[in-house]
């Protein structure tokens, strides 16, 4: 929307300093370049530009030439060419650069027109930052501290406007703390294609709605809680648990499909409370599904597996089941776990000489931020060669070698047999060792439990649908009597008689490097933040499930049109 | 919606008067209000289809315009004008004397359902003041006293219509 043409650079003078920005860029963005802070409201570099908050405005000025020859017109002072200042303020988000721009934010006008902003954005909001869930995070009250007067000199009486509307199932509003900034709005109208918010009654009693008889439901609703710059939107889920300057905020991936949207996971003393995207512009942008959002209830769901025994008792027991039918085992890896846990799941896979499956997760995606692929890491299995091919959603080769008895024992890393279409018949037949975070049919079957960790409670990296390795980091410790996934199967390929594999990240990351092409010259702490590209070819003609959604287009569907 | 085929009619006329359909909105809303003398939320949703718009887009228009009710009114609409030079001449006293002469309060409609008062913004007439819009038509200077021959010309009206 306000992505600048990439071609033209041009030479702005933002407060005394000289930065050649891309042609057309915005001027909020070039002094963030030359890191100069125009507070905004209204401005969001994702949404189109309204103009509407008045924050941003600036002083502006171009370079004077002559009217009637072109020549540029000296300043005999300084001995520059003249700049001829527009004697009021523009605002900076609707300004775009041109050759020669001058812009001033630092003068007592634009001191002035801040606090003038800010004194009529505060007339009718409510003075309850002590219970508001955004105080900490709150550009109105950041901006307060800057250009707020400190007493107010209203006199007259504040609007009165509705306090707790639902707007739908995860959003709660509260319009007195509306500043009208439209945010929501564009949001809505422009990504997430589903336009119900609007002001209604505009004039002195603009109020925020949604239209009477809909709901702001769409999976994409809790991204205007992100960017509403005020507490009006708050997310029902997360209202009035936790301040947010106790929250540790720790940077992860949404593991709801192969998008890999990239998040902040906000957690304090070892509890998870709530999930928030993280910017990526070749990714997610700076949005995220709500259905993301959800996924750390699983850390302490009521089904989550712990062991009361050790691991190594576990794992004692483990090895007793492979020994029992040597050659006859099969490992179930899956597409949710990260790089290197698939990693050492083959090399589980070869030191047991068995055969490696994986199941697929797919459904329908939504065109924008969740993918066809439910499995967040198919193409990690795929780079680390733990399997050769896409998956199939149910296990049928391996159903019909059990029925045969090629398979006595299956590996199960985190995959419901059951529910990848093994009868219980067939589960009768073998011994399962089971890994996983939650009781499942499987591992309700299981000979041996084995219990790990969540994606928030470990580390690693997991490669998306664009074949872009991202980094998760441990927000929280896991719980007692689950068991890192890394050291799990270590373990156990040591139990199956393999060779000493790492139990550590930095550790897999070497043997990542040294044996897996597309990874050569990596490590874990070297993947930037935004993620890394790899090289796709060798899987180019896949069939991949994913459709086109946002930053992604795939192979197929390019190469067709 | 239920609409006489005669505005349905001027409808399909006047949308390709404009460059893009959402410009139409505020002539289709006044046509609808005309036919059916204020706008259902029916009206909206069908204005919305018919315009390629969404609802909201049509509601916050609705709700910005005065003049466009989202609920009946009566048969007849006093409008009392309200801004300065007619609130100095005695517009309060004259819409006091509306309303008690028809037992309403401003914005309702009287229990037979005959009139609204409504106290109102301008009615450009400024030189006349206080002015009062009786349906379409204007009367000048209204005194307490002739708003006491306006409200008995109403009635008289409303009995000859029974």
């Amino acid at each position: 929307m306000t992505s600048p043409a990439k071609t033209e650079l041009v030479t702005v003078n933002i407060d005394g300093k000289e930065i050649a920005v891309p042609k057309g860029t915005n001027v909020i963005e070039a002094a963030r370049l030359v890191g100069v802070d125009v507070p905004h409201y209204c401005y969001h570099p994702k949404l189109s530009v309204v103009g509407n908050c008045r924050m941003c405005l600036v002083e502006m000025g171009m370079p004077a030439v002559d009217p009637a020859t072109k020549a540029p017109v000296m300043d005999p002072a300084t001995g520059c060419q003249k700049i001829n200042w527009i004697p009021r303020p523009q605002i900076g988000c609707a300004t775009n650069a041109s050759p020669g721009l001058h812009i001033r934010t630092q003068t007592p006008q634009i001191r002035d027109c801040r606090e003038g902003v800010m004194e009529f954005l505060l007339i009718n909001h409510p003075l309850d930052c002590p219970i508001c869930d955004q105080a900490g995070e709150c550009k109105l009250q950041e901006q307060s501290t800057g250009y707020g007067r400190g007493y107010s000199r209203f006199v007259e009486q504040k609007n009165v406007k509705p306090k707790r509307t639902q707007l739908g199932p995860r959003v709660t509003l509260d319009d007195e703390r509306c500043i009208l900034c439209s945010r929501c709005i564009r949001f809505s109208k422009e990504i997430a294609k589903d336009d119900v918010l609007g002001f209604i009654d505009r004039g002195s009693y603009s109020t925020l709605t949604c239209y009477p008889g809909r709901k702001l439901e769409n999976n994409y609703s809790l991204n205007t809680v992100d960017i509403c710059p005020v507490g009006a939107l708050t997310s029902t889920d997360f209202r009035f648990k936790m301040r947010v300057w106790f929250l540790k905020q720790t940077n992860s991936l949404d593991t709801e499909s192969s998008v890999g949207a990239n998040t902040v996971v906000w957690s304090r003393e070892g509890v998870i409370y709530r999930i928030t995207p993280r910017r990526n512009d070749a990714v997610n942008d700076t949005w995220m599904a709500d259905s993301g959002r959800l996924l750390y209830k699983a850390v302490r769901a009521e089904s989550r597996l712990t062991a009361k025994d050790s691991l190594a008792a576990l794992l004692a027991r483990a090895e007793t089941i492979l020994r029992l039918s040597p050659g006859l085992a099969a490992v179930v890896g899956s597409g949710q776990s990260s790089v290197e846990e698939q990693f050492l799941t083959r090399q589980l896979a070869h030191a047991l000489n068995a055969p490696a499956y994986l199941v697929s997760r797919t459904a329908e995606g939504d065109g924008i931020l969740v993918s066809a692929d439910r499995n967040p890491n198919v193409r990690g299995a795929l780079v680390t060669g733990l399997v050769s091919d896409l998956p199939q959603p149910y296990l049928d080769d391996l159903g019909e070698a059990i029925d045969r008895g090629d398979v006595r024992t299956v590996v199960s890393v985190g995959e419901d047999l059951m529910a990848a279409g093994l009868s219980a018949t067939q589960l009768a037949k073998i011994s399962v060792i089971q890994l996983g975070t939650q009781v499942c049919a499987s591992s309700v079957a299981a000979s041996v439990v084995i219990p790990t960790l969540t994606v928030f409670e470990k580390a690693g990296t997991m490669i998306n649908q664009q074949f872009r390795l991202q980094r998760f980091a441990k927000a929280v410790a896991g719980p007692v009597g689950a068991f890192d996934d890394l050291e799990v199967l270590a373990r156990l390929i040591a139990a199956a008689g393999g060779p000493a594999e790492p139990s550590d990240l930095a550790g897999v990351w070497t043997r990542l490097a040294a044996e897996i092409p597309a990874l050569r010259g990596l490590s874990y702490a070297a993947v930037p933040e935004t993620g890394v590209v790899l090289d796709a070819s060798p899987w180019a003609s896949l069939p991949f499930v994913e459709g086109e959604s946002l930053h992604h287009r795939p192979a197929l569907v390019a190469a067709s049109a | 919606m239920n609409l006489k085929p005669e505005t349905l009619a001027r409808i399909d006329e006047v949308i390709p008067h404009y460059p893009s359909k959402r410009s139409a909105t505020l002539p289709l809303l006044h046509l609808i209000q005309e036919d059916v003398g204020y706008i259902p939320q029916e009206a909206i949703e069908w204005v919305a289809a018919r315009l390629e718009l969404q609802p909201i887009n049509v509601y916050e228009v609705v709700t910005f315009y005065p003049m466009f009710r989202q609920k009946p009114i009566g048969r007849r609409h006093v409008k009392v004008c309200r801004t300065l030079s007619c609130a100095l001449l005695g517009a309060y006293r004259t819409c006091e004397t509306f309303e008690r002469e028809f037992g309403v309060r401003r914005g309702e409609v009287s229990a037979d359902g005959e009139v609204t008062v409504d106290f109102v913004e301008c009615l450009a007439s400024c030189g006349t003041a206080p002015v009062v819009m009786i349906d379409d038509a204007l009367h000048e200077k209204v005194d307490v006293a002739r708003t006491q021959e306006l409200s008995a010309q109403i009635r008289r009206e409303a009995a000859a219509r029974s």
